[in-house]
């Protein structure tokens, strides 16, 4: 057993876990996180994406104890009270899920593929990020439709705050 | 997965002292060790953790000279901006590895150490005539990699770093299988003060290995057209329900011609 803390979503959380434990089972077993999903065994699907310290990784790969010490960010965590980030408004204008289930992965690796391009992204560049996740619903077009949209959304709204601060 | 005990080394010393631990390994980006414990491929009685070592971390660009920590990721590896000035087709190869977040955790030594047959960087290090260091001494890549998953590290031994003088032209080209991405057929050549090296990945049923053929051809001429007519021997190939040897064969010398082209761009 090893002692696990972190901070999870802004808050700090810690607890006695077996050293086998995965991060995935920790977030959703220990602290309820149950957004953050397990697709598969062999780390391909992504279902399990979170920020570990800002980037991306598979929860499902990776020990809760090799994530002490670190910030997390859950699926959880994006909304800003009632008001969806911009890549939750965007799935849900652009019809990017159906039965949900890849979801929360793909919106945690779009927010860190857009934070990685500030210069924008196209759709080829957002089909081979978009490597890690499997979706057995959509077929990707209406998921690739809203990153783009919500990477365009973001870029205006981080150029006007820039204006405005100059 | 079974149960394990968990170590985080402070220091390289430290995990040398802690590796002494029952049957213990080394634990860096966990992006291959963590899923063969997952599928009860791999059951270590303990994990010394090496991704907390801040002496393993980071690239070193002096001159042509490229020196990389262990626990690198490979995200850091395809980003690094001096590195892509000396040696793009090495950038390049990183950021073809696996996806996004298999790339922010995943380490050069890690990759190295597994030498997987299908993996990307062994390719590299073989072309690159690289020197892998560990903590006990220097092992040309000549000599290290020693057929699948088999290198000539001693159980105890960590991988601190890899070294090489950056060729004046590299490139890499993979088939990617279509599943899992790993290199069905990669091909790394290098073209520098020692002629021409063309090694490849995925394709060799004893793992990575120099292709004589491609070598001859690209030092009478170091262009895809020198390439044309080449026929690379079946024989000792990876046969398998993604590709017959025959295929792979094929690949070698087709992924050879690209690796040629973008190390001519
Ligand atoms: C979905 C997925 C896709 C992938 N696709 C590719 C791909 O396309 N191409 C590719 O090349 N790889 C691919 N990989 C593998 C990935 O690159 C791994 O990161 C890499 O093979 C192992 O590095 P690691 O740091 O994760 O090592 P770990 O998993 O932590 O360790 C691997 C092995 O090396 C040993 N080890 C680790 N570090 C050291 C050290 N410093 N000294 C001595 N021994 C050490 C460990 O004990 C263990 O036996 C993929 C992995 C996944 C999950
Ligand atoms: S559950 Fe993590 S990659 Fe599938
Ligand atoms: S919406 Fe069902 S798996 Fe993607």
């Amino acid at each position: 057993m090893s002692e696990v803390s972190l901070v999870v979503n802004g808050r700090k959380v810690s607890g006695a876990v077996e050293d086998r434990t995965l991060l995935v089972h920790f977030l959703r077993e220990n602290l309820g996180l149950t957004g953050t999903h397990v697709g598969c065994d062999t780390s391909q699907c992504g279902a399990c994406v979170v920020h570990v310290d800002g980037k991306a990784m598979k929860s499902c790969t990776m020990l809760a104890v090799q994530a002490s010490g670190s910030t997390i960010t859950t699926i959880e965590g994006l909304a800003n009270g009632a008001d969806l980030h911009p890549v939750q408004a965007a799935f849900k204008e652009h019809h990017g899920l159906q039965c949900g289930f890849c979801t929360p992965g793909m919106i945690m690796t779009a927010t860190d593929m857009i934070r990685r391009h500030p210069e924008g992204l196209d759709e080829i560049a957002v089909r081979a990020e978009l490597e890690g996740n499997i979706c057995r619903c959509t077929g990707y077009h209406n998921i690739v439709k809203a990153i783009l949209a919500a990477s365009k959304t973001m870029s205006k709204a981080s150029k006007s705050k820039a204006k405005k601060a100059a | 997965m079974y149960s394990v005990n968990y170590h985080r080394a402070t220091s390289v010393a430290d995990a040398a002292k802690k590796i002494k631990a029952g049957d213990a390994k080394f634990l860096s980006g966990g992006m291959t060790l963590i899923p063969a414990m997952k599928t009860r491929l791999a059951a270590p009685s303990d994990l010394v953790d090496l991704s907390h070592i801040a002496d393993l971390k980071g690239i070193k660009v002096s001159g042509k000279n490229v020196t990389i920590g262990a626990a690198t990721t490979h995200f850091d590896v395809a980003n690094d901006e001096k590195l892509k000035k000396v040696c793009p087709a090495l950038s390049h190869l990183a950021g073809h590895i696996g996806d996004p977040a298999v790339r922010h955790r995943g380490t050069i030594g890690g990759s190295v150490a597994n030498n997987d047959p299908a993996a990307d960087y062994p390719s590299a290090l073989l072309a690159l005539g690289a020197t892998i260091v560990t903590n006990k001494r220097q092992i040309a890549a000549d000599k290290f990699f020693k057929g699948l998953f088999e290198t000539t590290l001693k159980d105890d031994e960590i991988v601190t770093a890899v070294t090489f003088t950056a060729p004046a032209k590299s490139g890499y080209a993979k088939f990617p299988n279509p599943a899992s991405r790993y290199a069905m057929t990669g091909v790394f050549v290098t073209k520098g003060k020692d002629g021409v090296r063309a090694a490849v990945t995925g394709a060799g049923d004893d793992g990575v290995f120099r292709s004589k053929e491609i070598e001859a051809a690209l030092t009478k001429k170091f262009e895809p057209a020198a390439l044309d007519g080449v026929s690379v021997p079946s024989k000792n190939l990876m046969g398998d329900i993604h590709a017959t040897p025959e295929y792979r064969a094929n690949l070698v010398v087709v992924m050879a011609k690209r690796a040629v082209a973008a190390a001519n761009a």
